[in-house]
């Protein structure tokens, strides 16, 4: 212990405590500070950048549901507009149909009725004809009785109707 | 590149170092071999220990007389009043010198008070009788700290500027100082204390770590500063680590000191004595651990550098000189290794004094 220098250990220790004070006021603090803000600055960034990506994928998956739903929404459309055509078809068929076969009904109506006024009509002209022919006939004929009544069954054989 | 520059330089440094320390020791050398033995001995010792007079190198000259090269350091001692002189009254420990009618003489390195003649009487066992005065000499050791001091404090205050005038972005020095104090926070600290209170810590750390680096590297040029290798300087760092434990200590650590829970009761004032004993042994080891360390590492250094001068051949002299600047790029690294060792430790000191055991 003789090596022991009493003045070297307070010179020393005085030294010492006056250093770490010193330099934990001028050096030690502000340099710390300044690399745990750095440190901050940086985890900051990071998780930044991390939510900024996030809010990206978060976008895309917004995106991609919308333009689902407006595909789902313009199937949806397609399909009603297909649906509203083939109504309108099915209902303009049937109605054309309807028409169609009213005015078959009338037609034939009117054939009919037109056929039996043709009918009447010629029935009308050959009791003309007959009774013209019959006049006729019974002008050059029925010079005598015996011819006339000839001529009569001749003719009513003829024409029968 | 840059890295290959600076492998380059630092070992012409080193190379030129182990020349110079040569050189240093070449002037001590007189012939004969017994002769040269004492000699390197004697350098030896008197370079592990403190100097008044900031030596550089001494010399004998034609005449027999011993040349010194340095300057002298300011003695200040007290003694029935304070004496203030200059160390080259002493003549580099060959007079006695006077100073308000008190002398004394340098013997061993030590200040003791004598007679006008410079006598040292001895006791029985050989030790010197004469009485010491306090000593407050600015020895060469206390220059070399307040170098380093001095040093560090310009060191860190410029880099803690150039931390504020860059926006917090490391330049220069601070790309180099920068990784160590991340380093002795991230893994020295944190694991050891804590993320809760290491901060408290964190100045005396930083500190102790680039001092006792700084210190040590010193000691390897060729001033031949042995700051660490002087038992006062580590005992002060020691007992700095001591005392913040202590301050900063938790009733837990105490109670574990004096009551530890979980041990049969009849065993607990058994281990207190123990545990207390504990708490002094551990800082205790910090202070022989460095001394020791460094001590260790001039000694063999310095020997090994001797055997230069003993060997005097054409193999021996220049294997020992391979072997010092080997030896010089471990005390280089030993350097750094101590200085982590100490920081290290006291942060673990401090973790388990600042503690808070939950699983109890």
């Amino acid at each position: 212990m003789n090596d022991f220098s009493l003045g070297l250990f307070v010179y020393m220790g005085l030294i010492f405590i006056f250093l770490v004070l010193l330099l934990k006021k001028l050096a030690w603090k502000p340099i710390l500070d300044a690399v745990n803000e750095r440190e901050e600055g940086i985890r900051g960034a990071l998780a930044a950048a991390e939510n900024a990506k996030k809010e990206l994928e978060n976008l895309n998956a917004d995106n991609e549901r919308i333009l689902k739903e407006a595909r789902a929404e313009r199937d949806l459309l397609l399909k009603d507009a297909r649906d509203m055509k083939d109504n309108i078809i099915s209902a303009a068929k049937a109605e054309a149909k309807e028409q169609q076969n009213l005015v078959i009904e009338q037609a034939k109506a009117a054939i009919a009725s037109e056929k039996q006024a043709a009918i009447a009509d010629i029935r009308k002209q050959v009791a003309t004809l007959s009774i013209d022919i019959a006049e006729k006939v019974i002008r050059k004929e029925l010079s005598t009785d015996k011819k006339q009544a000839e001529l009569v069954s001749d003719m009513l054989k003829e024409v029968n109707i | 590149m840059q890295i290959r520059n600076l492998v380059t330089t630092l070992t012409l440094v080193l190379f030129f170092t182990c020349f110079s320390a040569f050189s240093s020791t070449k002037d001590e050398v007189k012939e004969g071999k017994s002769d040269i033995k004492t000699e390197i001995k004697e350098f030896i010792q008197h370079h592990l220990k403190d100097s008044y007079d900031f030596g550089i190198t001494a010399w004998k000259a034609e005449d027999g007389t011993t040349k010194h090269f340095g300057f002298p350091l300011p003695i200040i001692l007290i003694d029935e009043g304070v004496h203030v002189f200059m160390s080259s009254k002493f003549h580099h420990g060959e007079t006695v010198a006077e100073s308000k009618g008190k002398f004394f003489k340098v013997y061993h390195s030590k200040i003791y008070s004598t007679d006008a003649a410079g006598t040292i009487t001895y006791d029985d066992k050989h030790h010197v009788a004469n009485s010491k005065p306090f000593d407050f000499s600015i020895t060469k050791n206390v220059v070399a700290i307040l170098f380093i001091a001095i040093m560090m404090l310009l060191l860190f205050t410029n880099l803690a500027k150039s931390y504020a005038k860059n926006n917090g972005v490391p330049t220069g020095m601070g790309r180099f100082f920068e990784p160590i104090i991340i380093y002795i926070r991230d893994d020295i600290a944190i694991p050891n204390i804590g993320e809760k209170r290491y901060k408290k810590y964190m100045s005396f750390l930083l500190t102790v770590f680039f001092f006792i680096w700084f210190v040590n590297l010193l000691g390897l040029t060729p001033l031949g500063v042995n700051v660490t290798g002087n038992i006062a300087v580590t005992f002060a760092l020691a007992l700095t680590t001591y005392l913040i434990t202590t301050f900063t200590a938790t009733k837990d650590y105490w109670k574990h000191i004096f009551w530890m829970p979980g041990v049969p009761k009849a065993m607990r004032p058994i281990l207190a004595p123990i545990e207390l004993l504990g708490t002094v042994i551990k800082p205790f080891s910090l202070m022989i651990r460095l001394y020791a360390n460094m001590t260790a590492g001039h000694i063999v250094l310095m020997s090994i550098i001797g055997l230069m001068f003993i060997f005097k051949s054409w193999i021996g002299s220049p294997l020992s000189f391979g072997l010092a600047f080997g030896l010089m790029l471990l005390e280089l690294l030993v350097a750094a290794l101590q200085a982590y060792i100490f920081t290290m430790l006291s942060a673990l000191y401090f973790g388990s004094a600042s503690e808070e055991h939950d699983e109890h």
